[in-house]
Order: C-alpha cells, then sequence, then structure tokens
C-alpha cells in the first residue's frame, strides 16, 4: 500500500496529498512539506496516523492546508509561517509554538503552553487549553473555545487572547501589551494585570476575533477585557512586593 | 613636653573593606540592589593557577616557526549534516544587539569572520549587521525568544539553546530602559523604554526529557542540517553537561562565573555560580562517563584573556573556547582614551561596567546614537582579528614546546597547578609534587 498518494480534486485544479506517519517517517513528512516551494500545486495535506507524535508539520513556510487526523504530540505546528493546520484530535504541549503566520486549529484539547511566543497568525482551540496558555505571545492571536489554566498569558507581549469560558489563577502574570478578553470567571489575576474599561474599539477588534474563529452566537459584550496596569514597567522599588 | 602612648595605625576590617562599605551606604541612600555588567571581579582560582611543563628529556617538542601546530577544529559532528568548521578554537559568544550597539555587533562578525571563527546572536534577535558580516554565525535560543523567527533559524549555521549564563545561573536578561531604542524595542515586540526583564526559563519546555522534544523540534524546523548547541551556566557542570547529552546536544557550551553580563544584579554576578576552572574537568568527565567525549564537543567561556588560557582549556579536555569580555576589550571596551568622560560617569577605565545604562564612552553597550559612532566597524573588527591571531599564536607557541602538532593533543598530563584549589579543581598535580588532591582517597 502506498504511504502517500496524489490524487487532483475536482473542485480545485490542486493536488491533495495523503501522508500516512504508520507508513513514513515524521522527517520524510517534515522534509516533504519543507520541500515545497512557492506555486506548489500541492496545496491540500493529510497526515494520517498521527499517534501522539512530537513537532508534526512544523516550519511550515507555505500557504498549503493541513488536515492531522488524530491526536499529536508536542510543539504541533511550531513556527508555523502560512499555513492553515487543522488538529483533529487533541495536542500537547506547545502547539503553534512561535507562530508567525497562518492558522492552526485543534477540534480538541490542547495541552500547556499552547501559542507560546506566537509572533503572528491565529490559534484556535476549540476545546479547553492547559496552563500558560499564550505565555510571552508575541503578537499571536489566540482564540479558546472552552477554559485555560493557570498562568495563561504570563509575559504575554503582545496580540489577542480570547478566551469563551473561564481562566484560572494568575492570569496575565507580568503582561505588557497583549490584550486579554474573558467571557467567564477569572480566578485570579496575576501582578500588574486588571480589568480594562472595553471600548468601541475593543468591541470591534474582538467581534472580528470571533469572526475569524468561527464563533457564534456569542457576544463582544459578553466578555470582560484585561491588559496590563503597566505599573512595572520600569522598576521601582516601592512595587517590590508585587514581585 | 607631655608623653603620648604610641598610636596604633588606623585599621581598616578586611570583612567591611572600602568596596563593603560603600555599598552598604549606596544600597541605604537607594533601596535598590546594584545593577552592573561584566562577570564576577573576585578574585578566583583561575587558569593563572596552572603551569605548562614544557618538554625535557622524556618529550621532545616541536620546532617554533617552522613545524605545523593544528589549530581548527569541527564543532557539530554527532546529528548535524552540516557541522561547523573553525580555523581556530577561539570563538565569540552570544552578546545581544540591544545591549550592544549595531556597529559593535558587526564589528564582531567582521573579526570572527577575518579569523575564521564564529560569533553570536543574542538575546535580542538577529540583526542583517551581524548576519551580513559573520560568515559562520550561531543563533541563540532563548528564554524570551526576543526576535525569534523561521527564517534566521533557517539561515543560522548553528542554533545555541540557552539554558544559563555564567554570570546569573538561574537568571534571566535584564536590559533597561535607557537603552530601548525604537530599533530594540521593534525587534523584541516591546513598548520602548520600559525595563526588559526576561524570563529565566524557557516557556514552552521544562527539564531534560522536554529539551529532548524541543531540540527534536528544532532539528526538524531546521531538516538536521544545523549543529544544535546547549549552553549552561557553570552550576552543576557534570550533571548539566550529561543531560545536555542525553537531550541530543551536538555541542555543549559551560559557561564559567567570570562570564559576562549586559546587566545583572552585582550579588548574583558574585555570589551564583563557579568559576571557569572548576567547571571543565566535571563537564569532560561527564563527556568521557557517556563515551561521548570528542564527539560531542565541549566549549567553555568565563574569562579566557590569552592563548595560555586557550591552550590550558584545551589542555584539560576542552574542543574550543568562547570570547566575549575580551572581544569587547578589544574593539574598544574600557579603553583609556575615554578616561575624562569615565571620570564623569564617576568610574575609570578599566573598571566602567555600567553597561546597563547605555552610556558607554567607547560605543559599544549603548544605543545612544553619537555614541555608537566611535565604533568603526571594520577598523574594530581588525582588532578583534589582531587579537585573535596573537591569542592562536599564543597558544601554538604552548603546544610546540610540549611537541602538540595540533592544540587539541594537548593534555592534562603538561600541567601543573600552583595552589592545592586549583589542583583540586583541574585535577592536576601540584607542582613539584606528584599530589592530585582527591584523587588516590587524599
Amino acid at each position: 500500500m502506498p504511504a502517500t498518494k496524489l490524487s487532483k480534486t475536482a473542485a480545485h485544479d490542486h493536488a491533495s496529498r495523503v501522508f500516512d506517519l504508520d507508513q513514513m517517517s515524521l522527517r520524510e513528512l517534515n522534509q516533504a512539506l519543507h520541500n515545497l516551494t512557492p506555486g506548489s500545486n500541492e496545496t491540500a495535506w493529510e497526515v494520517l496516523n498521527p499517534k501522539g507524535n512530537h513537532s508534526v508539520a512544523v516550519g511550515v513556510d507555505q500557504p498549503i492546508t493541513i488536515d492531522v487526523r488524530g491526536s499529536v504530540g508536542y510543539y504541533c505546528g511550531g513556527m508555523n509561517s502560512g499555513s492553515a493546520i487543522t488538529v483533529h484530535g487533541s495536542a500537547g504541549p506547545g502547539v503553534g509554538e512561535n507562530m508567525m503566520s497562518g492558522s492552526i486549529t485543534v477540534k480538541g484539547d490542547a495541552s500547556q503552553y499552547a501559542g507560546a511566543t506566537g509572533k503572528g497568525g491565529l490559534l484556535v482551540i476549540e476545546g479547553n487549553a492547559s496552563s500558560r496558555c499564550g505565555i510571552s505571545m508575541k503578537g499571536i492571536d489566540i482564540v479558546v473555545h472552552g477554559n485555560i489554566g493557570h498562568m495563561s498569558a504570563f509575559m504575554a507581549q503582545s496580540g489577542n487572547l480570547v478566551v469563551l469560558g473561564d481562566a484560572g489563577d494568575a492570569l496575565g502574570d507580568s503582561i505588557y501589551e497583549a490584550r486579554l478578553f474573558v467571557r467567564g470567571k477569572v480566578d485570579s489575576l496575576g501582578a500588574d494585570c486588571i480589568a480594562k474599561e472595553m471600548r468601541a474599539e475593543h468591541l470591534d477588534l474582538l467581534q472580528g476575533l470571533l469572526d475569524r474563529a468561527g464563533v457564534t452566537g456569542v457576544k463582544p459584550t459578553d466578555f470582560k477585557r484585561y491588559g496590563s496596569a503597566r505599573t512595572l514597567y520600569n522598576f521601582n522599588i516601592d512595587n517590590a512586593d508585587a514581585y | 613636653m607631655t608623653y603620648r602612648n604610641p598610636p596604633t595605625t588606623p585599621r581598616k576590617s578586611a570583612t567591611f573593606d572600602d568596596y563593603t562599605l560603600s555599598e552598604i551606604r549606596r544600597a541605604a541612600a537607594t533601596g535598590i540592589y546594584d545593577i552592573r555588567g561584566a562577570g564576577a571581579k573576585r578574585k578566583l582560582p583561575h587558569f593563572d593557577d596552572l603551569l605548562f611543563l614544557g618538554a625535557s628529556i622524556s618529550r621532545y617538542p616541536l620546532e617554533g616557526y617552522r613545524e605545523r601546530c593544528d589549530t581548527s577544529v569541527v564543532l557539530g559532528s554527532r546529528h548535524a549534516k552540516k557541522p561547523i568548521e573553525l580555523k581556530i578554537p577561539i570563538t565569540i559568544a552570544g552578546m545581544s544587539f540591544g545591549s550592544l550597539s549595531g556597529p559593535a555587533k558587526e564589528a564582531l562578525g567582521r573579526g570572527a569572520t577575518l579569523s575564521g571563527t564564529s560569533t553570536t546572536t543574542g538575546d535580542g534577535g538577529m540583526t542583517e549587521e551581524e548576519r551580513g558580516h559573520s560568515k559562520t554565525l550561531v543563533y541563540q535560543y532563548l528564554p524570551s525568544r526576543y526576535g525569534m523567527n523561521l527564517r534566521d533559524l533557517r539561515r543560522a549555521d548553528a542554533i545555541e539553546v540557552v539554558v544559563g549564563q555564567g554570570a546569573k545561573p538561574g537568571g534571566g536578561g535584564m536590559l533597561l530602559g535607557q537603552k530601548i531604542s525604537d530599533r530594540v524595542a521593534e525587534m523584541r515586540t516591546l513598548p520602548k523604554g520600559i525595563d526588559q526583564r526576561s524570563a529565566s526559563r524557557h516557556p514552552d519546555w521544562t527539564g531534560p526529557d522536554d529539551l529532548e522534544i524541543k531540540i527534536l523540534e528544532l532539528r526538524e524546523i531546521t531538516d538536521w542540517e544545523k549543529p544544535i548547541y546547549v549552553k549552561v551556566g557553570g552550576a552543576r557542570p557534570y550533571y548539566d553537561t550529561a543531560l545536555a547529552v542525553k537531550a541530543g546536544a551536538d555541542v555543549v557550551v559551560v559557561d564559567g562565573m567570570q562570564g559576562g553580563t549586559a546587566a545583572t544584579q552585582e550579588v548574583f554576578i558574585e555570589n551564583v555560580g563557579q568559576p571557569t576552572l572548576a567547571c571543565i574537568r566535571p563537564a569532560v568527565q561527564a563527556l568521557q562517563d557517556l563515551g561521548m567525549h570528542r564527539k560531542v564537543q565541549l566549549i567553555v567561556s568565563g574569562g579566557i584573556r590569552n592563548g595560555a588560557d586557550v591552550a590550558k582549556a584545551l589542555a584539560l579536555g576542552v574542543d574550543a573556547v568562547s570570547i566575549g569580555t575580551a572581544a569587547l576589550v578589544a574593539l574598544g571596551d574600557n579603553d583609556p582614551r575615554w578616561e575624562a568622560e569615565y571620570n564623569e560617569l564617576g568610574t575609570t577605565a578599566g573598571a566602567y561596567d555600567d553597561w546597563h545604562e547605555g552610556r558607554d564612552p567607547a560605543g559599544i553597550t549603548t544605543q545612544d546614537p553619537e555614541l555608537m559612532k566611535r565604533v568603526d566597524p571594520v577598523a574594530a573588527g581588525r582588532r578583534l582579528a589582531n587579537y585573535l591571531k596573537v591569542m592562536t599564536l599564543e597558544a601554538q607557541t604552548i603546544a610546540r614546546a610540549c611537541g602538540k602538532n595540533s592544540l587539541h593533543n594537548l593534555e592534562p598530563e603538561d600541567l601543573v597547578a600552583l595552589t592545592i584549589e586549583a589542583a583540586a579543581m583541574a585535577g592536576v598535580p601540584l607542582a613539584g609534587t606528584n599530589w592530585i588532591p582527591g584523587k588516590n582517597g587524599f
């Protein structure tokens, strides 16, 4: 049985490619993805039997779609640049870490550090995300349909984190300029993170994020906004108790 | 005339010396710890406490100016498809754009390239200046991930996962607001003018088992082409080296406490970590115990100043050394020509370490556009290349005297120690004896 097959789809004159990780190695998958050049017509990829493999579809830099049929281990879609990855299962730690652009959708839950240090693109978790979601985020947009764990958005620098459910303890600890929108309850806020006024510009921004993430039936006005109080931006000895 | 008893000479305390008293007064006045650059300044057992034996009746030397003494080294041959080949075993350590000016980074790249060696980015991303002027550039993968991006990762020649640094094992980077220019702020995705205290832990892995998975990811992203280094501060060199090897490192970098920093608390620099000399033998031992010595390369840094230091480090089993502070001095840091300006800053040439303030008269540790003009990248790069050449010649001189046709053939048996401490740390005999403290049960 061939491990990969090429077929022309009827709707588009683009080739789809099926890659079975039971038959071929992770190395072969990632190398094949990296070998793609701009303008390649192999724009639709499907990965079968990921079975918790780490580093599935990392460092992809072409605007292709990748459907991963199952759950993945650490760092799926790491450093993604422009591809649209869908994980039809759950994702291990660090899904979409340092994503540059493109999108990653996880149909199930995500483990720790989802979207860590992401520079751009959109990460959607349709289930829950664990602790440290959006840690050190630097421009990525993250939308979580469920809840997120403790220490999420720790040292978050920029970008937007949208949570339809609840957030755990110490949300946004030592946050910089990232914006956090939470619809449910927040167990506690971290150092220098405060609730902020939701102005019209934020409602517009949030609606756009919800639209991009395919969220329906939820109003931006249901959310509260959190961000930096900016009191720890320059060291002041009188703030030492905050750390 | 009345008789007066002979007075005693006023006596200052060895414990409460002048520096200590001044620090207590400074702390009392400001309420904040002292922050500074550079590495440990206290006196530590170091390479100066070791001597080479040279050739004698039982060992014959090589002709100083005729017989070849190889200096080249290959780094990253364990897993990488494209290992790094260097002409000399002296590399330039990671120093960030942000802590250093653009011209200083360019000069480091120029000097390293002229010398056939590598230079390294830092906690601020890769600049065009240094990529463009560095034939071989090591890209640091740091907890902050400032400026980390796929394109730069792929155009690097090697990747260095930074776990810690010798000046502050367990501490994160620090770049204070006065040095955050528009360009620095943009590269780090942070507002201009705020204090940046980088994370001390990586955001998406913890511990050796995760590190193995992280290294796998970096290899997959870069198609197993690039050597992956793991850099640790000199904390637990035996175990850190062993764990880095287990996690899959091609190269382990161990940075002792004399290794510099752009900005850290004085108390941290002087009281956390181990001297470079104390780190080498445990790291080498870990590689030997795993059967990986010379297969995973070991780079040591922290207080390397001359060819003798290079030769001694290599004799103890190191594959290459790295210099940071010394390279900055070669560029012009702490040059007495700026003495008047150092005095205005309340210091003197040779002691200036307020690198975090961004007012460096030499134009190196600053983002001030006027000050940084004082660094001519071409001339400064040439000075660095000259200095590297001298260090290499010095190391070769010693190696030939010890009868070695390659720097890497130097061995611990070529060394003795001047102090018991150095003998114990380096695992070589105290001079004039056959006593290696700790060996053979005593």
